[in-house]
């Protein structure tokens, strides 16, 4: 992983150093990550990332040794093509709207036997979580380039776009920040990074429908729970807890309203 | 200095209203009703991590009517944002050493930084006014964002009286008192930036030698 990731990280820097070298300061940061993009367009590196996810959904694992070829991620068991494109969903066996991590994490529990404090407890990308991104980038990968079809059809589900909607606007913390402080308006940036407006569905499908996502920057592959992480963080919020009700909340507003755009994940991000 | 204020205030606030207004319109005459179903997720749904308390999601006034964007933007929402703006102005002190006006090059400092205050930083990491994150300050910083107006030619244009050092102190010190939901933190209510800091910043944009005023 190493090697690529630098030199994937050297590309893009050198891209940037002929950008601004030329003084071509009306280009913004999304145009070279565009160039970027196709650069490397027939290798994002979320496939090893996806390739080994493949190999731990289908190989038995946890004190039942059993694989999760068996697990119902919306669209019936052991479904896994388009499943990502209809997520967050109410499950009726959990009784609970869930997204595709607290449903894997349900399905590993349930099939496998294997705890999920367990991966709740975890640092992002070690342990448990670092399965857990793979399978992800396995999932999520055979949702790319179908449309994002999230219902609010049940009552769970409404409630829970209302709750997600509610959270996104809920200021708080020293700076006073909610998700709407940057996401709430359209053409916006901090620093040179454009900001979607998830208020939008064009705004909301280009957030939901690239994460998760392999960054450039860090040279690690993100699920949509480590991105929701990170943006509390520099909310200066407390820690959302992995897979808890506000981070599905918050999914299930933003996918609700991204509905009918592309999935085109695993995503390339800076 | 009633009709000045009045004038430079206008003037200034249509500098300022960048600040991301969410234009909703609704007929909606009261605050959003606490739901006690929503209280729970977001008490179940955090856990304290380093310098980041669970205090950090208890609202005060401001923060909850400042989540409540229809009714914030209705008619009976503008006549609390004038109580929300007079509790902010309250708490503004002016500078104990009456200067406004500190060191531009610590300013500018201060305005790249925009670390500081997550659970992954300590209480001693310094706390940066992260002005660049939203605002075009020093034209030769082209990396800037554009939450907030450009403040570039800031003193400039405005000219450096005492009503336009007044005004910016207060601005910096807690944008909420002239704007409720203004989306810049209030960086003297919250100790975010010192009485120095501050100062610095101050300096940055009405120092007729800073460079945002070339």
């Amino acid at each position: 992983m190493a090697p690529v990731s630098a030199l994937l990280k050297r590309c893009l820097i050198s891209s940037l150093l002929i950008a601004f070298g030329q003084g071509a300061f009306a280009q913004t940061a999304a145009d070279d990550i565009a160039k970027y993009r196709e650069m490397i367009a027939d290798g994002n590196p979320s496939e090893l990332y996806e390739m080994s996810g493949e190999e731990l959904w289908k190989k038995p694992a946890g004190p039942k040794n059993a694989t999760l070829e068996k697990c119902d991620l919306g669209l019936g068991p052991g479904v896994v093509d388009g499943a990502a494109a209809v997520l967050p969903k109410y499950f009726k066996d959990t009784n609970r709207v869930q997204d595709l991590e607290s449903r894997l994490m349900t399905c590993m529990d349930k099939l496998q036997g294997i705890p999920s404090q367990g991966i709740i407890d975890a640092k992002f990308g070690a342990g448990p979580k670092k399965d857990m991104d793979a399978i992800v980038a396995y999932i999520v990968t055979h949702s790319k380039g179908k449309k994002i079809n999230v219902s609010t059809a049940h009552p769970k589900e409404k409630e829970m776009y209302a709750m997600g909607k509610r959270a996104f606007f809920f200021q708080g913390g020293p700076f006073d920040f909610s998700c709407a402080s940057c996401h709430g308006a359209s053409g916006k940036r901090i620093r040179l990074q454009d900001l979607p407006n998830i208020t939008t569905q064009e705004g909301a499908a280009l957030g939901w429908g690239y994460w998760p996502a392999y960054r450039v920057s860090s040279g690690q592959f993100w699920t949509m729970q480590q991105r929701l992480n990170d943006c509390f963080r520099q909310q200066r919020f407390p820690f959302p807890i992995y897979g808890s009700d506000v981070t599905i909340a918050l999914s299930m507003y933003m996918a609700k309203n991204a509905n009918g755009g592309m999935i085109q994940t695993p995503g390339l991000k800076r | 200095m009633k009709t000045l204020m009045m004038t430079s205030t206008k003037h200034l606030f249509l500098v300022f209203l960048g600040c991301g207004a969410l234009a909703i319109s609704a007929n909606v005459s009261a605050q959003q009703k606490a739901d006690p179903q929503f209280e729970k997720m977001m008490k179940n749904s955090f856990r304290a991590e380093g310098i980041a308390g669970l205090d950090r999601i208890d609202q005060d006034a401001t923060q909850k009517f400042c989540s409540d964007p229809i009714f914030a933007s209705s008619k009976a929402g503008a006549a609390k944002a004038i109580e929300i703006q007079k509790i902010n102005m309250a708490t503004i002190k002016q500078p104990t050493d009456g200067k406004y006006v500190g060191d531009w090059k610590s300013g500018e400092a201060i305005a790249q930084s925009g670390r500081g205050a997550t659970w992954t930083d300590t209480a001693t990491t310094p706390i940066g006014g992260g002005c660049y994150n939203c605002h075009e300050i020093d034209k030769k910083e082209i990396s800037y964002g554009n939450i907030g107006p450009s403040l570039w030619n800031y003193g400039k244009n405005r000219g450096y009286s005492q009503e336009v050092m007044t005004y910016t102190w207060n601005r910096i010190n807690n944008s909420k008192a002239y704007n409720a939901c203004s989306n810049m933190p209030r960086f003297a209510h919250f100790k975010l930036l010192n009485e120095k800091q501050i100062q610095d910043l101050m300096a940055l944009l009405l120092d007729p030698q800073s460079p945002v005023n070339q």
